[in-house]
């Protein structure tokens, strides 16, 4: 009988992939969250460096383009120790052809310890977890519209650090977000962290409707949605991955689910704004917004680089053990 | 049955501590290891009247066993509340065995900086080192079988205990 566990999870309920927030126990996210307290400290440091990753060779495999992603994920790699190699895929033998089990073959041969993935595929992680050796550890960086995973959880890391309790809050995640991989990883993650109220605010064209079965609240009017909350995630608008015409325009969508001074008025005094980046100024936020004293867009970079540190020394550090896909049952 | 009186050890320590304090290149300030060490540094700083602040270290970065053991929960963070450059260092812990632990604090402090001397205080010194560590002060020298685990506990009134665990392999 194939057990159903969660692939991400060896057999002792450890963590040895991250591929998404979904399914995963409330105490991984905390423990991570708690690690990457530690790794912050560390990069306060005249020595900003560590040796557990000593030795092992991380590869930035991005086969969508991103800078900021790529280089926080680079970032945190060398504070750990490892050696970092850097595949622009676009200009690879990917160009020439090559299928993505055959260039994850060729790179495993080059003794790849760990890959961390970006792909235009959702699902495209998991199937690179599923065959690689069993050392060798998989990290999503973002698949399709599916999963974001360490956004989600350094957007925890930054609610945590600003509010303290997950318990007593009030989260609107607000705009495209039915395109949005970081919109359904922060969902995933403040649900299992227990925030009871979350809302999910944008147009009928950009909120899926089988959101409220997760007991998030749909609200198609952004007074009404942000009204009281404690943290606002602002979404960026996606137009490389809107097809069809969804909105009248960026203007249009700003009247409507901007986020000015103004409408941030409705939130609570001491409200948290939040954005996973790059911001469009004037289409989903107001400059005065983006830089204003509830803006914590930056800090969530630095806490980016600690939770990404805390994510890779973590599943580096558990083993495989017999893990359902490997049958030859040896541990690393 | 091994039985271990904690406080009268802990008194020990705090006179082993004293006479330390007053040699020549005295340590100026004392660092604990989580979690025994750093329990012990912070009831000494108090109990010996000591201006300024203790520090606090965690091993957790620089423990050699990562790829066996991955990294420890819950892991209480480095504090060092002072500049390491120059500073003479005393280093406490609760037991020392292997002096593998003492090897991962060391290489964390010279992450911070670089201490002009490191001296370490202990409370057991269960003998069975595999490297090169030594102890300027143990309140006790006794010798444990490897399967048995000894470590400090601290009451909720902050006296000290002692907790002994047989570990199975």
């Amino acid at each position: 009988m194939l057990s159903r566990r969660n692939p991400q999870l060896n057999n002792h309920g450890e963590l040895i992939h991250l591929l998404s927030i979904e399914g995963l126990p409330r105490a991984i996210l905390t423990q991570i969250l708690d690690t990457a307290g530690t790794f912050l400290s560390v990069n306060d440091r005249e020595v900003k460096k560590v040796p557990l990753l000593r030795g092992k060779s991380v590869f930035n495999l991005f086969f969508e383009n991103s800078t900021r992603t790529r280089t926080t994920f680079e970032i945190a790699a060398k504070r750990l120790s490892a050696d970092v190699i850097n595949l622009d895929i676009n200009r690879s033998s990917t160009a020439k052809g090559e299928s993505l089990l055959d260039t994850i073959a060729n790179l495993s041969a080059m003794h790849a310890d760990m890959f961390i993935v970006r792909h235009a595929q959702s699902g495209a992680p998991y199937l690179i977890s599923q065959h690689v050796a069993p050392h060798v550890r998989v990290i999503n960086a973002g698949d399709g519209r599916h999963a974001h995973p360490t956004q989600g959880l350094l957007d925890m890391y930054t609610i945590r650090h600003f509010k303290k309790d997950f318990t007593q809050l009030s989260v609107a995640v607000v705009g495209d977000i039915v395109h949005s991989r970081v919109a359904r990883s922060d969902i995933h993650a403040l649900t299992i962290l227990g925030v009871p109220d979350i809302r999910a605010v944008g147009p009928k064209t950009l909120v899926p409707a089988d959101l409220a079965q997760m007991g998030v609240r749909v609200c198609h009017q952004m007074n009404e949605g942000i009204r009281d909350a404690d943290v606002i995630i602002m979404l960026r608008l996606q137009n490389e991955r809107m097809s069809g015409a969804m909105l009248p325009s960026a203007a249009e969508f700003f009247k409507s689910y901007g986020l000015s001074l103004e409408k941030l008025a409705l939130a609570k005094p001491d409200a948290i704004v939040m954005h996973p980046g790059p911001i469009n100024r004037g289409v989903e936020i107001e400059s005065s917004v983006a830089d204003g004293s509830h803006s914590v867009i930056l800090p969530q970079v630095t806490f980016g680089i600690a939770v990404r540190m805390a994510v890779m020394s973590t599943i580096a550090g558990n083993s495989a053990g017999n893990t359902a896909s490997h049958s030859s049952g040896s541990t690393a | 049955m091994l039985q271990l009186d904690a406080e009268a050890l802990y008194a020990d320590l705090r006179k082993g501590v004293r006479n330390l304090l007053h040699e020549r290149d005295a340590p100026s300030v004392l660092v604990g290891i989580w979690t025994g060490g750093a329990w012990l540094a912070e009831r000494l700083q108090k109990d010996l009247g000591l201006s300024g602040e203790h520090g606090v270290i965690s091993s957790a970065l620089h423990r050699d066993d990562f790829s066996q053991r991955g990294l420890a929960s819950g892991n209480d963070a480095t504090q060092l509340p002072f500049d390491i450059n120059g500073a003479h260092i005393l280093l406490l812990d609760d037991v020392l065995y292997t002096g593998r632990t003492v090897r991962a604090a060391v290489n964390e402090l010279f992450d911070f900086g670089r201490p002009a001397s490191i001296t370490l205080a202990v409370l057991v010194d269960r003998g069975g080192r595999q490297l090169p560590m030594a102890a300027a002060h143990a309140s006790v020298r006794l010798s444990l079988p490897a399967s048995r685990r000894l470590r400090l506990a601290r009451r909720d009134d902050g006296g000290f205990g002692f907790v002994v665990q047989d570990e199975d392999s």
